[in-house]
C-alpha cells in the first residue's frame, strides 16, 4: 500500500498536499487542469521533489531519500531513452545501471523485448524507432525491473489513438503480469477509463484521495466539471 | 513580381561584392604573400622553432582550458548559489576584454613584481616568472578557459531534466551516470570546443607580443612581426605567413568537418535542477572558487592599480582614444554592412549556400591577421606608403577579424524571420521597403545590436595590424598600452588599460542596449 500521510511537495514557491492510501494493485488515474500539480505530485512520490512535510511510505516503510532506491519505475513523456545507447542497452540499464549483464539478465531483456514485439530492434537506436517503438522500449524496461510501484506521467500523451490503446493493452498486461500498482497522469478521460478504476483529483496543489472514476466522472465536483467543460 | 525580382538581385550583387571582398582580403593577401615568400629554405632553426613552439602551446593551451572548463561548467551547472548568474555573465567578459588588458592583468598576479611573487619572496622562495612559453599559456587558457566553460555550459543545459532523474531512478552508479549522461555531452561539444580554442590560440599575437618572445615562446605571428619590424626581411616576413596561412587553411578545412560550437554567446542557462548537487558540493565550490579568482583577480589587479593614475595620464591618451573609437566604429559599420549581407543573401538558400556561408566564417576563424596584414603592405608598398593606411586597413582587418562572429548571431535571426513570416508577406503582398524596414529590420533589432557590441569591443581591444602599420605618432589605446609596458611604465599602462576597459564595455552597452530598446518599448 502506497500511504500518503500528510505530506507537502514543495518545488520552488508552489505546493502539494495529499492525505490518502492507494491500495496494493490499484490502477489510478491521476486527472485534473494544467499547472494544479499533478506532475509534482508524481515527482515527489519518485523523490525528485524533496518531501517537506509529512511522510510517503510504502508498505509501511517510510520511502528512501535517494529515487533510485525507492521501489517504483516511472516513465515521462519525452525523454525516458538514452539516444546514445542501443535498445538493448536502454531496457538493459533498467537492472544492471553499469551495463554489465550476466547472461541470464542478458534472456531477461531479451524476453522483455519480445513481450512488447521489439525483439527484432535490439540492435536499433532509439533514432530508428517510431513515437510508439520508443514508448515500447520504455514498457519493457519498466516490465524488467518488476518494481511493485509504476509511476506514469502522460507517457502516451503525444501517440494517436490506434498506438495509444495499443501501449495501453501492454501496459495493462504488464500490470496484469507483475500485480504491480500504477499511478497514470492523463488529460484523456477516455484513456482514464480505459486504465483505471479508481482517480485521484489533482487541483490548486492538493491531491484528492482516489474516487472509484466512473462516480467522479458522473458526478463530478466543481473544478474538474470546469476542466472537463460540456463534454458527456 | 518585379519588386523581389529586384531585391534578390540586390541581394545577390551586395552579398557577391562581400563574399568577393573577403576573398581578397584573405585569400588575395595570401598569394600575394606567396608570390614574394622566399620559399621555406630562408627560414632558419628559429624560425622552425617557431612553427612547433607555435602548434605546442596551442595544443597545450586549448587542452588545459578544455580540461578545466569541465569540472569548472559541471560545477555551475548542478549548483545553485548566489552570484551565480554573475558570475556566468562574467564568463563572457574575457571574450571582448582587450587582450593586452588581460595579459597586464595576468603580470600584475603572476608576473615578477605580481601578487604571488610577491608572496613567495615573503616565503622565502624565489619569484615566478611567467615570460615565454608559461605566460603565453597561462594568457591563452584565461582568454578561452571561460569560453569553454560556456560552450559546456550550454551542453550541460540541453539535457532534458527527465533524462537526468531516469539516470538516477535507475539508481545509476557514478560510472554509469557518467557514460548515460555526461558522455555524450563531452562527447558532442569537446572537439569543436578544443577545436575553435586551438584555432584562436593559433592566430592569437598580442599574447604572444606581450609575454611570448625568447627561443622558447616565439609564435609564428610574433616571428612574423619581428621579421616584418624588426628585421624589415619582407621575404622571409612572407615565408612564415606562407607556413601560418598554410597551417590554419589546414586546420580551418578540418574545422569545417567537425562542427563548431555556437560562438554568440547568448547561450540559454537553465537552473539547476539536479539531485547530485549535494554529493558534489565541495569538489564543485573548489572549481568554481579556482575559476572565479582566476577570471576576477587579475581585472581587479589592474583596476586597483590604475584608477588612481588616470588623473596622471599625458594628454596623449585622448589622442589615442580618439583614434581607437574611430577604427572601432568604422569596423563595426563595414562589419555589420557586410554580416547583413551575407545574412540576408544566404539565409534563404539551400544547404550548399548555407555551408559556403559557414565556410566564411570559419576563414575569419582561421586567418591570421598578421598574414592578412604582411600581404596587404606587400600589395600597397609598390604603389605608395603603406603606414599612411594604417587606420582604414585596421578597419577593415578588424570588421574581417569579427565577422565570424557577427555572422553566427545574424544568421539564425535573418533565417528565422524568413522562416517565420516570408508567407505571410506574399499572402499579404507587402513591398519590399515595409518587409525590410517594417519586419526583418525590427524582428534584427537585438541580435544586430548584440553583433554590433561585439564588433566595436573586438575592435577597441586590437593589437594586431595596428602594431604592423603603425608609425611612432600614431598609436591606438592598446599599442599606447603596449608602449607603454614597453618602458616598464607599470602605473600609466594600468591607467590606459582601466580607460581602455571602460570604453570598450561603454560602447559595447551602448549597442547591445540600442538592440534592446525596442523589445522593452513594445
Amino acid at each position: 500500500m502506497l500511504d500518503l500521510n500528510n505530506v507537502c511537495f514543495q518545488q520552488g514557491d508552489f505546493r502539494l498536499t495529499a492525505d490518502f492510501s492507494v491500495p496494493t494493485g490499484a490502477r489510478v488515474a491521476v486527472i485534473g487542469p494544467s499547472g494544479g500539480g499533478k506532475s509534482t505530485f508524481l515527482n515527489g512520490i519518485a523523490g525528485f521533489i524533496a518531501t517537506g512535510a509529512g511522510q510517503v511510505l510504502w508498505a509501511d516503510k517510510p520511502m528512501p531519500d535517494h529515487p533510485g532506491q525507492r521501489p517504483l519505475s516511472i516513465l515521462f513523456q519525452d525523454h525516458n531513452l538514452f539516444p546514445h545507447l542501443s535498445v538493448m542497452d536502454n531496457v538493459a540499464v533498467g537492472i544492471s545501471p553499469n551495463m554489465r549483464l550476466s547472461h541470464s539478465q542478458r534472456h531477461d531483456v531479451s524476453v522483455a523485448l519480445d513481450k512488447v514485439g521489439l525483439a527484432d530492434k535490439s540492435a536499433s537506436f532509439p533514432r530508428d524507432l517510431s513515437g510508439g517503438q520508443q514508448g515500447r522500449v520504455g514498457l519493457a524496461r519498466v516490465l524488467l525491473r518488476q518494481r511493485p510501484l509504476l509511476l506514469l506521467d502522460e507517457p502516451f500523451s503525444a501517440l494517436g489513438p490506434a498506438l495509444k490503446d495499443e501501449m495501453l493493452d501492454i501496459l495493462c498486461e504488464i500490470l496484469d503480469d507483475t500485480g504491480a500498482t500504477a499511478l497514470m497522469v492523463t488529460h484523456d478521460p477516455k484513456d482514464a477509463l480505459a486504465f483505471a478504476d479508481q482517480a485521484v483529483l489533482v487541483t490548486d496543489g492538493h491531491a484528492d484521495g482516489p474516487k472509484p472514476i466512473q462516480q467522479l466522472f458522473d458526478a463530478p465536483p466543481p473544478a474538474l466539471a470546469a476542466y472537463l467543460g460540456n463534454r458527456t | 513580381m518585379a519588386g523581389s525580382i529586384i531585391t534578390i538581385t540586390l541581394r545577390n550583387i551586395l552579398g557577391g561584392a562581400v563574399l568577393a571582398a573577403l576573398l581578397i582580403f584573405s585569400i588575395g593577401t595570401a598569394a600575394a604573400v606567396a608570390m614574394r615568400g622566399q620559399g621555406l629554405g630562408v627560414l632558419g632553426v628559429a624560425d622552425w622553432s617557431a612553427v612547433r613552439f607555435t602548434l605546442w602551446q596551442a595544443c597545450l593551451s586549448a587542452g588545459l582550458s578544455v580540461g578545466i572548463a569541465i569540472p569548472v561548467s559541471r560545477a555551475l551547472a548542478r549548483q545553485s548559489f548566489i552570484g551565480r548568474q554573475t558570475l556566468i555573465t562574467l564568463l563572457g567578459a574575457p571574450f571582448i576584454l582587450p587582450v593586452i588588458v588581460g595579459v597586464l592583468g595576468l603580470l600584475a598576479v603572476f608576473g615578477r613584481a605580481g601578487w604571488i611573487s610577491g608572496m613567495l619572496t615573503w616565503a622565502g622562495f624565489a619569484k615566478l616568472s611567467i615570460y615565454g612559453a608559461p605566460g603565453v599559456i597561462l594568457a591563452h587558457v584565461f582568454f578561452n578557459l571561460p569560453l569553454a566553460t560556456r560552450f559546456l555550459l550550454q551542453g550541460w543545459g540541453s539535457v532534458p531534466t527527465e533524462r537526468f532523474r531516469v539516470a538516477h531512478s535507475l539508481a545509476a552508479s557514478p560510472w554509469a551516470y557518467f557514460r548515460l549522461i555526461e558522455w555524450p555531452v563531452l562527447r558532442s561539444v569537446i572537439p569543436g570546443a578544443f577545436l575553435l580554442v586551438f584555432l584562436l590560440c593559433l592566430t592569437s599575437f598580442a599574447v604572444a607580443l606581450a609575454v611570448g618572445g625568447g627561443p622558447k615562446g616565439t609564435t609564428i605571428e610574433l616571428a612574423i612581426y619581428q621579421a616584418f619590424r624588426l628585421d624589415f626581411d619582407l621575404g622571409k616576413a612572407a615565408s612564415l605567413a606562407v607556413v601560418q596561412f598554410s597551417l590554419c587553411g589546414g586546420l580551418a578545412i578540418l574545422a569545417f568537418l567537425v562542427p563548431l560550437p555556437q560562438t554568440d554567446g547568448l547561450g540559454l542557462d537553465r537552473l539547476p535542477q539536479r539531485l547530485d548537487a549535494s554529493a558534489h558540493r565541495a569538489a564543485d565550490a573548489f572549481w568554481i572558487a579556482i575559476a572565479a579568482a582566476f577570471l576576477i583577480f587579475p581585472l581587479g589587479a589592474i583596476f586597483l592599480r590604475g584608477v588612481g593614475y588616470i588623473p596622471d595620464l599625458p594628454h596623449q591618451v585622448i589622442a589615442a582614444s580618439l583614434t581607437s573609437i574611430l577604427i572601432a566604429l568604422t569596423s563595426t559599420l563595414v562589419c555589420i554592412t557586410m554580416a547583413l549581407s551575407l545574412a540576408l543573401a544566404f539565409a534563404r538558400r539551400g544547404k550548399l549556400a548555407r555551408s559556403l556561408a559557414e565556410g566564411i566564417g570559419v576563414l575569419g576563424l582561421a586567418t591570421s591577421p598578421l598574414v592578412v596584414g604582411t600581404g596587404l603592405f606587400l600589395i600597397i608598398f609598390p604603389y605608395a606608403h603603406p603606414m599612411t593606411f594604417a587606420v582604414p586597413i585596421t578597419a577593415s582587418v578588424n570588421a574581417m577579424m569579427a565577422l565570424p562572429f557577427a555572422l553566427r548571431v545574424l544568421m539564425p535571426a535573418v533565417r528565422d524571420t524568413y522562416a517565420d513570416y516570408l508567407q505571410l508577406r506574399s499572402s499579404l503582398n507587402i513591398t519590399r521597403w515595409v518587409w525590410l524596414s517594417w519586419i526583418v529590420l525590427p524582428r534584427l533589432r537585438r541580435p544586430l545590436g548584440f553583433a554590433a557590441g561585439l564588433a566595436v569591443a573586438l575592435s577597441m581591444g586590437d593589437l594586431g595590424v595596428i602594431a604592423l602599420f603603425a608609425d611612432p605618432d600614431l598609436q591606438t589605446l592598446p599599442l599606447m598600452l603596449y608602449r607603454l609596458m614597453g618602458a616598464y611604465q607599470m602605473d600609466q599602462a594600468a591607467a590606459v588599460a582601466v580607460v581602455l576597459v571602460i570604453q570598450s564595455l561603454a560602447l559595447f552597452w551602448i549597442f547591445d542596449r540600442g538592440g534592446q530598446g525596442y523589445v522593452r518599448s513594445k
